[in-house]
């Protein structure tokens, strides 16, 4: 299935968990977050929340700034 | 004096942003030169690529993290990313940016106002970074916004305090804490804000954009001390004419 990662089109297998497309963004293993669709998954449903095709799943981490 | 700051007391009354610095020694090195106990920090998408983190030189200086929502236009992208941040750090806390257009960087004074209520109501700390308009403050006060953060000048114009009359008021009528953000260019800057009464300064671009970061960090360390004092200390009042030091006959 796709989902749109970070803006950029990315191929995971069926029902793909958010921790995977987590590892597929390149984050860090601390001060991240994500969110599905705008809302934000607590990071303890990482690995039971599965995505679906078409969704959008942004992962954020912390960068030097204001 | 310390700082009480929704609930907690600071030392410094410096605040420093990470924004700007060539690299993350530098970042590093004038954070710990500047005393400060808290940084702020973005959040943007991953980067694979990227070198270092930002993260990692805060918990190793022992820094209190601040998290704020830079690049946000509206009030429902600013709750959104400060939510992604309790979320990311475990914090409540928040810097409050909701960003009116890119030339200025002005706030919207209507969607900050809106991300502050919602984000209130969530339970977060916010620290709204706002316009020189005390009537604005006190709308954010009495939502329940744990302090004000006026700006100076345009955030990374290094202007000063352009409106110090305004900042002056602000000061009078808040019960929360004032702290002066954006738009210092150098130490007198924030002396000059501390003198007027504001109870602290945040700052990034003046330190980390500047020729020499650590020295310029030093410099704010000690014009904030300095301007915290002279206000206490209680300044004499300006004269047209003058009045002789040394007594006559």
């Amino acid at each position: 299935m796709k989902i749109e990662l970070n803006g950029e089109t990315v191929e995971l297998a069926e029902g793909a968990s958010v921790a995977e497309a987590v590892h597929v963004a390149g984050a860090a293993e601390r001060g991240v977050a994500v969110a599905v669709d705008g809302e934000v998954v607590p990071r303890g449903e990482w690995d039971t929340s599965a995505l679906r095709e078409g969704q959008h799943v942004e992962v954020l981490q912390a960068v030097a700034g204001g | 004096m310390s700082l009480e700051l929704a609930g907690r007391t600071w030392e410094s009354r410096l605040i420093l942003g990470t924004g700007g610095f060539r690299s993350l020694e530098s970042m590093e090195q004038s954070l710990k030169a500047s005393g400060t106990e808290i940084a702020t920090v973005a959040l943007r998408r991953v980067d694979p690529a990227a070198q270092g983190s930002v993260l990692e030189v805060i918990e190793r200086l022992g820094l209190f993290l601040l998290p704020n929502t830079a690049g946000c236009y509206t009030a429902r992208d600013a709750v959104r990313t400060a939510r992604m941040a309790r979320e990311a750090f475990a914090t409540d806390w928040v810097k409050l940016e909701v960003i009116g257009d890119d030339r200025t960087l002005f706030p919207d004074a209507v969607e900050l106002l809106r991300a502050a209520e919602e984000l209130i109501g969530e339970g977060f700390v916010v620290l709204p970074y706002t316009n020189d308009d005390p009537i604005l403050a006190r709308r954010l006060e009495q939502i329940g916004c744990a302090a004000v953060m006026p700006l100076g000048s345009p955030i990374g114009s290094g202007a000063g305090i352009r409106n110090a009359y305004n900042i002056q008021i602000l000061v009078e009528q808040a019960g929360v804490p004032v702290i002066l953000d954006a738009g210092i260019g150098s130490a007198s800057d924030a002396a000059l804000a501390m003198e007027l009464g504001c109870d602290g300064v945040l700052l990034a671009s003046s330190v980390s954009r500047a020729k020499d970061p650590v020295a310029m960090a030093t410099a704010m360390r000690k014009a904030v001390e300095a301007g915290f004092e002279a206000r206490r200390a209680g300044r004499i009042p300006r004269r047209l004419y003058a009045e002789a030091s040394t007594p006559g006959d």
